[in-house]
């Protein structure tokens, strides 16, 4: 018997306490999330970027002399009422700087982490992984939200000092109070930010496949590049209803007299339908998949 | 690939199932097994490690032990075989069993834009079980224990080597823990790093808290644990207390004198053998066997032989991995 064994039987730990899950675990795994992502310096560039596009538009009507030139939807009501500028700028964002800013963030998410290698540490802590990818769902779910939300916050206040906000002036020539068109104003918000988030949702599922984060993310602003490719093209005309992107620029409805929610229900169901079907890819991915980084 | 039937010796596997007896054990695998593609990376490993011991996992690099490591953390599924973490399967019971385990894993890793005692926090909100009212103090305690204190507000990249290991350990000592795997904790530490990471072992073990080390530097492990397991082409071809497994070894006797072919004659009288010859150097080694030292000095005396030197090679682990392995202790695929 060497003196080592003696040693063993002394040690033998005692009994130890319960380990149970505390409440309110899974509110500081997402506040850990978000700061995370909050100070990151890369994602705070993307933010700005994003706030500055509706202050660049709304600069460049006032210095520019009114007319009736070609430009988005919307430009050319601009100068009448600030609220315009709101509708402008997320009409301008939602093809390139809004999947480009959740592409990068959701395609980083779990290939970041593998890449960096606290993935096995965040794995081993112990985090499972289903909770892991609920906590990161959420936060890419508030982070795409808070994308939205900023373009339209900025927007508004550039819009009220530049031109001012005044009864808006719908499509349809009717006109409605500015609390009414503040409603709808975030409406719009709210639509955007759910169809953005079927593509976050691809993009969290892409992260799950590589421990490149680059690559991740380059797929997921593809599957929008793709998806508008595809949606542009008449002959596929029968599939168009069925694309990620063919209904982002749906927040139109909003701005009619009679908003048809029934339109507006189904869109927002393709776009939660994707949302649906990318996360449950990404599940059933990330709790079978070898953590070899 | 290994496969000769002598790289497992039964005596060593069935002596490291002795703390089966009454004794606990922290963790062990039945038959683990697992492959990547056609290579088989793990070959029916039995581990067996007994609690309160520092076990040094052993072998080269791409011997199997880091597939081996994540497995017991349920990082990778096995192909086959069973695992048992402090009495638990894993990796079913791994999320109620790993809050016990504190780990590092084939080198520290953490966001390199915030500070030290920042990961460190970022780890421990994602803990479930972690208690948010002692977060700060757990942190200010491991980063103390690791020496870090000073560093805590700086940012990962900036951290030297040495520090980003000593981090992770810190991350491993949040909580009070009953195991702990360390997977290669002194790569690329300079020598005075590596004696601090030996001190904390020490120190873990000293706290209760079983240690399973793993390492390819032999010499390393050999001052610090109490037990052994030796892997080479993804098996475990020795288990057991250290002083088991040294016994494996035989010590060999070296004789230096100008009178080779004389000293060669005497040292085949006495029934030493193999016996090998370095003109060059003059020496003559031969595996002791059963005779003692002493005896063969004065027979070698009394036949004449001019003894310029003699001594005693008792092997070491290395010595030992190789007459094991019958290889050099590189890479063996």
């Amino acid at each position: 018997m060497s003196s080592a064994e003696h040693d063993v039987a002394v040690d033998v730990p005692q009994a130890h306490p319960i380990l149970a899950r505390r409440r309110g675990a899974l509110v500081r795994q997402y506040r850990s999330e978000m700061r995370l992502l909050l100070t990151r310096r890369r994602n705070l560039i993307l933010l700005g970027v994003l706030a500055i596009v509706p202050i660049f538009i709304g600069v460049a009507v006032k210095v520019s002399s009114p007319s009736e030139g070609d430009g988005p939807d919307f430009l050319n009501r601009v100068t009448g009422n600030g609220l315009f500028l709101v509708f402008t700028a997320v009409t301008v964002a939602i093809p390139f700087f809004l999947p480009l800013v959740v592409g990068v963030v959701a395609g980083d998410s779990i290939a970041g982490e593998a890449g960096l290698g606290t993935l096995r540490y965040l794995l081993t802590v112990p985090i499972g992984r289903g909770r892991l990818l609920a906590v990161k769902a959420l936060a890419l779910a508030s982070f795409t939200a808070l994308s939205v939300l900023l373009i339209a916050v900025v927007a508004l206040i550039t819009g009220a000092l530049l031109f001012g906000i005044r009864a808006l002036v719908l499509l349809s020539g009717d006109t409605v109070s500015i609390g009414e068109g503040l409603l709808r104003t975030f409406g719009i918000t709210a639509y955007v930010a759910v169809a953005l988030f079927g593509l976050a949702a691809g993009g969290l599922f892409v992260s799950t496949l590589t421990e490149n984060a680059i690559a991740a993310m380059a797929a997921t602003v593809s599957i929008a590049v793709f998806s508008a490719l595809l949606d542009a093209v008449p002959q596929l005309s029968s599939i168009h209803p069925a694309l990620l992107t063919d209904h982002w620029l749906g927040f139109g409805e909003l701005l009619r007299t009679s908003i048809s929610y029934t339109d507006l229900t189904r869109w927002s169901a393709i776009h939660l339908a994707y949302a649906a079907v990318f996360l449950s890819l990404a599940w059933a991915r990330l709790t079978t998949k070898d953590v070899t980084s | 690939m290994v496969s000769t039937s002598s790289l497992t010796p039964a005596p060593a596997a069935r002596s490291a199932d002795r703390p089966n007896r009454g004794e606990a054990v922290a963790v062990r695998t039945r038959g683990l097994t697992r492959r990547f593609g056609k290579q088989l990376a793990v070959d029916s490993v039995d581990l067996c490690v007994p609690v309160g011991s520092i076990y040094g996992f052993l072998g080269p690099n791409g011997s199997g032990k880091t597939t081996t490591i994540r497995m017991l953390l349920g990082l990778l599924a096995a192909d086959a075989g069973e695992i048992e973490v402090l009495g638990q399967p894993v990796p079913r019971a791994a999320q109620a069993v790993l809050p016990r385990v504190g780990a590092l894993i084939e080198g520290p890793a953490f966001h390199p834009y915030i500070g030290g005692a920042r990961n460190l926090r970022r780890l421990d909100q994602m803990d479930a079980t972690a208690d948010p009212a002692t977060s700060a103090a757990r942190i200010d305690a491991a980063l103390a224990r690791v020496g870090l204190s000073a560093a805590a507000g700086k940012k990962y990249r900036n951290y030297s080597l040495g520090m980003k290991q000593r981090l992770g350990l810190a991350a491993a000592l949040l909580q009070p823990r009953e195991l702990l795997v360390l997977d290669e904790p002194t790569n690329g530490l300079d020598p005075q790093g590596t004696r601090e990471v030996r001190k904390l072992v020490r120190e873990f073990a000293i706290d209760g808290m079983t240690v399973l080390v793993s390492s390819h530097l032999l010499s390393e492990i050999e001052q610090v644990a109490t037990h052994v397991g030796m892997m080479a082409g993804g098996r475990l071809v020795r288990q057991g207390t250290l002083a088991e497994v040294l016994a494996d070894g035989a010590a060999r006797i070296r004789v230096t004198t100008p009178d080779l072919d004389a000293a060669h004659v005497r040292l085949q009288q006495l029934g030493l053998a193999p016996i090998t010859v370095d003109r060059d150097k003059l020496t003559l080694t031969a595996r002791l066997g059963a005779i003692a030292t002493e005896d063969v000095a004065r027979d070698l005396v009394g036949a004449g032989v001019r003894l310029q030197g003699l001594a005693v090679d008792r092997p070491d682990l290395e010595d030992l991995f190789v007459s094991i392995t019958g290889e050099g202790f590189d890479v063996l695929r």
